[in-house]
């Protein structure tokens, strides 16, 4: 439960109000994590958030997250910079489910900063294309400015056994890209439903009508995997601020199968 | 000439907004129908334009914006090739409420609107076909722009 310290190796803008840390951890008992983990990171003197993994797992000495400047902490974290102490707690929770995406075809659907915790596990896909089927990205942002890591997303997209497709909420003029909700992208998408795996994460709204898409499109409740999002603390299920109703999400999340969390997800309460 | 006509009836009837249409319908519809291009930059109309025709974008991709004063014109909408521009032809004023500007090369299917809206009130069945593929496409531009609304990727705190 003690922060071990680290220090900010290097600090980048992504866009309005993220940054990514890149955080030294040599010397850090455990710094493997894998896709959709996440680290409680302390500003100190500030506060403890919990921080999705946002870079390529199994690096060792390196711990890469992506933050959104929102509150206090955050803020706090994001202006951290290179040299500066950060407080480091995990990895916690389940993760992506990259053996049972092995030899499937994979769609990932995220929106806005959805898409760092996805991001590790779309590194992974990448390096074993030879093992899987087709590999599928929609991505969602608000706008041209908002998009997440977008150089490498360009870079992505070069790729010929990736398919990225990118939409935005709305945009000016010089944007000669797709402009509609992320959900508008499965129709064009090319994919296998009965052989389909996805990964969704964004908003919580989004992430509804994603999965309703999904199902709609063919792919099984039993294949769709969602990173959830509550307000975690302890973030090792004993203080109950992230419960999900029999669930707590530090510790049986963040990623879930869409299944066992259907009937939950019905409760505005929860 | 009718060699010309029967190559619209069939990119009519392929085009998936039509997708199941009897042929007698496609016949009709096609009547009505012509093949047009526009080049980048072009717009295919303005906010404010009477509405003569709606297009079946069969090559292209057309940005759907609305002029804000201080801001521009702010796209809401794209549309690409198999999707369909132009709902508000079904229902008086008969007027766009938005901009349709070329982003790239296109090409579409331009149907007359006032011919259409005449063959559908003379043949019911073909009007109800019509219609029951219009509804699809408000109700899934209907639930975008509530999505849309919501502002999901917004800053929350």
């Amino acid at each position: 439960m003690v922060p071990r310290v680290a220090r900010v190796r290097r600090r980048r803008h992504e866009g309005p109000n993220v940054w990514t840390l890149d955080i030294e951890a040599d010397g850090l008992a455990q710094t493997t994590t894998m896709p959709g983990q996440f680290n409680m990171l302390t500003a100190f003197g500030v506060g403890e958030a919990p921080i999705s993994v946002s870079g390529e797992p199994a690096q060792p000495g390196r711990l890469v997250h992506t933050i959104r400047a929102v509150g206090p902490v955050s803020r706090a974290l994001a202006n951290l910079g290179p040299g500066d102490a950060v407080g480091v707690r995990g990895p916690f929770g389940a993760g992506w489910p990259m053996t049972e995406a092995a030899a499937r075809d994979v769609v990932i659907l995220s929106g806005g900063l959805g898409l760092a915790p996805l991001r590790p596990a779309l590194y992974h896909l990448m390096a074993e294309r030879e093992r899987g089927g087709r590999l599928v990205l929609l991505y969602g942002a608000r706008s041209p400015e908002d998009i997440l890591f977008r150089k490498e997303l360009e870079a992505w997209r070069r790729r010929l056994d990736v398919e990225i497709e990118v939409t935005v909420d709305h945009a000016g003029p010089d944007w000669r890209g797709r402009v509609g909700i992320v959900t508008s992208l499965l129709d064009r998408a090319r994919f296998e439903p009965s052989k389909t795996l996805a990964m969704v994460c964004g908003p919580e709204i989004m992430m509804r009508f994603s999965v309703a898409a999904l199902r709609d499109a063919g792919v099984k409740s039993e294949a769709i995997y969602l990173s959830m999002e509550r307000n975690m603390k302890c973030a090792i299920g004993l203080c109950g601020h992230c419960q999900l109703g029999t669930v707590f999400v530090c510790r049986d999340g963040p990623v879930f199968r869409f299944d066992k969390l259907a009937a939950l997800l019905k409760y505005k309460e929860l | 000439m009718s060699g010309a006509v029967r190559g619209i009836e069939e990119i009519v009837r392929e085009h998936p907004f039509f997708e199941g249409l009897l042929e007698p319908f496609g016949k009709l519809i096609s009547g009505c129908a012509r093949n047009v291009h526009f080049q980048h930059g072009a717009y295919i109309f303005r906010e404010g334009d009477a509405i003569d025709q709606f297009y079946l974008i069969r090559q292209g991709h057309v940005a759907l914006e609305i002029n804000a004063p201080g801001r521009g014109a702010i796209t809401f909408r794209t549309v690409q090739e198999d999707e369909i521009v132009g709902v508000s032809w079904l229902i008086p004023p008969y007027r766009w409420t938005y901009n349709a500007r070329v982003v790239e090369f296109t090409r579409a299917i331009a149907i007359d609107a006032s011919c259409l809206r005449g063959k559908c009130e003379a043949d019911h069945d073909l009007g109800y076909e019509v219609m029951k593929r219009f509804m699809t496409v408000l109700i899934q531009q209907l639930h975008a722009a509530q999505v849309q609304i919501l502002d999901v990727y917004g800053e929350q705190t």
